[in-house]
């Protein structure tokens, strides 16, 4: 009896393996659960708004010409005639067994043509994300430093400029400037039209299928086509990656531990990347988080000029046609696409902010 | 983007063009055609199924008919194409084809009688849109065993009745005419579909090109068919690359890096024709621009009323500012270059006329409604007739809606009068005058929705049975007047003021020679194209 208590005593405090187990799982499941109620909510939202919107899926299929007996044919086919639930519920029920349907006009599954387009997003939206990024995030910081002086000015003229001139005017005499009078860059498409094809399609990402190619010709070629919209769609991203920076460091500069650290001597260099820029991270993640979602979701006007065949033409063509499974799809992507950015800021929060852990 | 914007954007370009020569210009190779087009309607690639401008388009390349129209010649009509010749019965029911000997498919497969039955067979059973452009002529999946049958090297196929030769020779040259390598297709087949699935995205034909890829709202990719019959084509390969916007279409043109831009809009169309390199080829298309009166009106069923209307549209004032080089006057319900269209455009802006008609009716402070859809070119049309209506003392108020909410109520002859656009669907002239001036039963219960003098409740009165009469008269030359007579008769009594027809102006790099964009009457066609 003894010995059993002197065992006990000396046996290490250790927490049931539940205690140490369950945080993580409540954590993953509360995540998970939010992720699944916000796609819900975003799937019926659209459902309902794509079958009450007054565009006919019907007419979009038979067209305006077909007899009463066969749009009524298509109207019971598609499952019209059922009760909106009814109707939510069904489509519900496929999309969880990851069948987002066919198309309504092409008959191709949606889940195809989502993998076709949305790689050409992807990549467009991710360069024009790190030209922003690398070259705002600097440009804000160095304007927070020289309030007022010409850099700042610049700054500010930078950003007006992305925030004020339309997309598409500047797309049209960018690919003026750089396609048609300068020849520097390729024109609309992804890639010229020798190019097409010709490297098997293995990430959809035109410039990593040519490396893993090892055809450096469509690789060239495919990057002076994406330069352009990328750098575009990069400039509106340095236009508020810059504006928000450049508030968020004044806002640190004009702290008391800054003041402190420059009294005690500390470089202007460590004064502002070591101490105030260190102490806006995670603002500038969800900055970035944001604007890189935006990219993500498509710039249907960039991708007009450009003819780039990415997701934002892919689901605007769509809902003018009334293919409302091909719109479901796309927006369920690009709901995925918000949930796991912010997921992905909430986990760099806690790599950059010890308090969030 | 808006009007001021796209006018904004073309003339910059025009300024930049202007002042600052392009660098060095591209050229796309000498065997290969770069067309730049809209082509996110295409849907479908299957014959059978295909029913839209740039599906119609690949079709017509990839696929040959028993008959076709050549690009080279258009007026001529159908001329052999698999069917080397054909013979008529006595009854005038049965036509017995002669298949051409030696063609093969893009498999290897000969050209058989047998695939064509199979292919008419397939369209009818399949029965998808356009699927009435055969059964009209009374074969149903029922009897198609029986009505349309090989023999060797004969094909026979009987109509319920006796039609005009050149009317169920116009049909088979549609798209839904193509046809398609029985053994591939069925090798294909699932669930029944006698390899709908598969054709949708594939081909089987034996034309002069072979469908290598198409990727929706992307682009198309053609190479040309070495063995093709006719001899292979120029083109060795073509890519229909889908650009929406005007000003990219031009760029790339300028540039040299497209051969042909379809969709330029009159500002960048005046731009382009003026730049070293590039022309423009004008073609009348089949689409129409109309006014439809509802005859359920008690005011604009009276036939002064509807005279009235037709003198007060500004044709040529329309014609000469926003619609310029875009659409054309044609007040008649065959487009020309169709068989039997009429070039008579009798009516003129005339407000004066028209107040002195309204007057003779009795009509005073009349009120109605059109209904507009939501497309730039229509809504400019509405509102000049508004104009013009409010001189001779009528108000017209404009609704402008989605075409669901327009279409639908004209389907239901609720609209006073509607401002529509329609195209013919296969190149015959009974496909327009079937809807136009033919209705058998004018009642509700008909709900002969298909039928446009059906909903704008229109009784046309002895037109139906001269529309019944034209579509069997076997002899050509008097099948043209009867349709010339139809349509002088329906310019003068019917509800419908009809108005323009459309253009397609392409811009061209200038060695490209034999370009076709098939008129009203069919598609375009790549084969003849040289560079």
């Amino acid at each position: 009896m003894a010995l059993t208590e002197d065992n006990n005593q000396r046996r290490p405090t250790r927490a049931p393996l539940t205690d140490q187990v369950w945080p993580f799982l409540r954590t993953t499941l509360l995540t998970l659960g939010s992720i699944a109620v916000t796609l819900l909510g975003l799937l019926f939202i659209t459902f309902v708004i794509g079958r009450v919107m007054p565009i006919d899926p019907v007419l979009a299929i038979v067209g305006e010409r077909a007899s009463q007996e066969t749009y009524d044919t298509v109207y019971l086919q598609l499952g019209l005639d059922k009760p909106l639930m009814v109707q939510f519920f069904y489509y519900l029920w496929d999309v969880l067994h990851l069948d987002f349907g066919t198309s309504l006009l092409n008959a191709r599954p949606v889940s195809e043509d989502i993998a076709r387009v949305f790689p050409a997003t992807l990549e467009l939206a991710t360069i024009g994300i790190i030209f922003g990024v690398v070259l705002g995030v600097p440009l804000g910081v160095l304007a927070a430093v020289r309030k007022g002086s010409w850099i700042d000015q610049i700054a500010r003229v930078v950003a007006l400029v992305g925030y004020s001139m339309p997309i598409f005017w500047l797309g049209l005499m960018g690919l003026l400037v750089f396609y048609g009078i300068l020849g520097w860059v390729g024109g609309p498409g992804r890639v010229g039209i020798f190019y097409v094809d010709v490297v098997p399609s293995v990430t959809g990402l035109i410039l990593v299928d040519s490396l893993l190619d090892g055809n450096w010709d469509v690789f060239k070629d495919a990057f002076s086509h994406i330069i352009l919209p990328a750098s575009l769609l990069g400039y509106y991203s340095l236009a508020y990656v810059s504006r928000m920076t450049r508030s968020f460091m004044l806002e640190q500069l004009s702290a008391e531990y800054i003041t402190t650290a420059r009294v005690k001597g500390m470089s202007e260099w460590d004064v502002v990347w070591k101490h105030a820029f260190k102490n806006i991270r995670v603002q500038l993640i969800t900055v970035i988080a944001l604007s890189y979602a935006n990219l993500l979701e498509g710039s249907v006007l960039t991708e007009i000029i450009f003819s780039w065949p990415g997701i934002g033409s892919y689901i605007t063509t769509a809902l003018l046609s009334a293919d409302m499974n091909a719109v479901l799809g796309g927006t369920v992507v690009v709901g995925l696409i918000f949930i796991l950015l912010n997921i992905f800021s909430d986990l760099l929060y806690k790599v950059f902010d010890p308090r969030a852990k | 983007m808006n009007a001021i914007n796209k006018l904004l954007t073309s003339a910059a370009i025009g300024l930049a063009v202007g002042v600052t020569s392009f660098s060095a210009i591209a050229e796309t190779p000498a065997n290969m055609l770069v067309i730049a087009n809209r082509i996110d309607d295409v849907t479908t690639v299957d014959p059978a199924e295909s029913f839209e401008f740039a599906g119609s388009d690949i079709s017509r390349n990839v696929y040959n008919r028993l008959v076709n129209l050549d690009p080279m010649d258009l007026a001529a009509g159908y001329q052999p194409d698999l069917a080397e010749s054909w013979e008529v019965s006595e009854d005038g029911k049965t036509i017995t084809f002669t298949m051409r000997e030696g063609v093969k498919f893009h498999s290897g497969n000969p050209v058989r009688a047998e695939d064509a039955a199979f292919s008419l067979q397939r369209a009818v059973i399949l029965n998808k849109t356009p699927a009435f452009i055969l059964t009209q002529f009374g074969f149903t999946p029922e009897n198609v065993a029986e009505t349309i049958k090989a023999d060797g090297n004969k094909l026979m196929i009987t109509t319920d009745k006796k039609y005009a030769t050149s009317f169920v020779l116009n049909c088979l040259t549609a798209t839904i005419g193509g046809i398609v390598d029985k053994e591939v297709v069925m090798a294909n087949e699932a669930d029944g579909d006698m390899g709908n699935t598969w054709l949708k995205t594939n081909s089987a034909g034996s034309g002069p090109y072979k469908l290598d890829g198409w990727k929706p709202n992307e682009s198309v990719t053609l190479s040309s068919n070495p063995e093709y019959y006719g001899g292979a084509p120029a083109m060795e390969r073509v890519i229909v690359r889908h650009v929406t916007e005007s000003a990219s279409q031009r760029l790339l043109l300028e540039r040299g890096d497209i051969d042909i831009a379809r969709n330029l809009n009159p500002e960048d169309v005046a731009g382009a024709s003026s730049t070293d390199g590039v022309k423009i080829e004008d073609e009348l298309k089949g689409r129409l621009m109309y006014l439809a009166l509802n005859q359920k009106h008690p005011v604009l069923s009276k036939p002064e009323v509807r005279q009235a209307f037709k003198y007060l549209i500004d044709y040529e004032g329309m014609r000469d500012s926003f619609l310029k080089g875009q659409y054309t006057i044609h007040q008649n319900f065959l487009p020309a270059t169709y068989l039997g269209a009429s070039e008579e455009n009798p009516f003129s802006y005339n407000i004066e006329k028209a107040k002195e008609l309204l007057a003779a009716a009795g009509v005073e402070n009349l009120e109605v409604e059109i209904g507009v859809r939501e497309a730039q070119e229509r809504i400019e049309i509405g509102q000049s007739f508004q104009n013009a209506a409010a001189q001779a003392g009528i108000k017209v108020n404009i609704t402008v809606g989605t075409a669901k909410q327009i279409l639908a109520r004209y389907r239901a002859r609720e609209l006073d009068v509607y401002l529509g656009a329609w195209g013919p669907d296969y190149p015959d002239p009974q496909t327009n005058a079937g809807t136009f001036a033919y209705n058998p039963d004018n009642s509700d219960e008909a709900n002969a929705t298909g039928l446009l003098a059906w909903r704008t409740g229109w009784d046309a009165g002895g037109l139906t049975e001269k529309v019944e009469a034209a579509v069997t008269e076997g002899d050509r030359e008097k099948r043209v007047q009867m349709y010339l007579d139809i349509q002088k008769e329906f310019r003068e009594i019917s509800p419908f003021v009809m108005m323009f027809q459309q253009i397609e102006q392409s811009a061209l790099r200038d060695n490209v020679m034999n370009w076709s964009t098939g008129q009203a009457v069919t598609s375009a066609a790549y084969w003849q194209v040289t560079k």
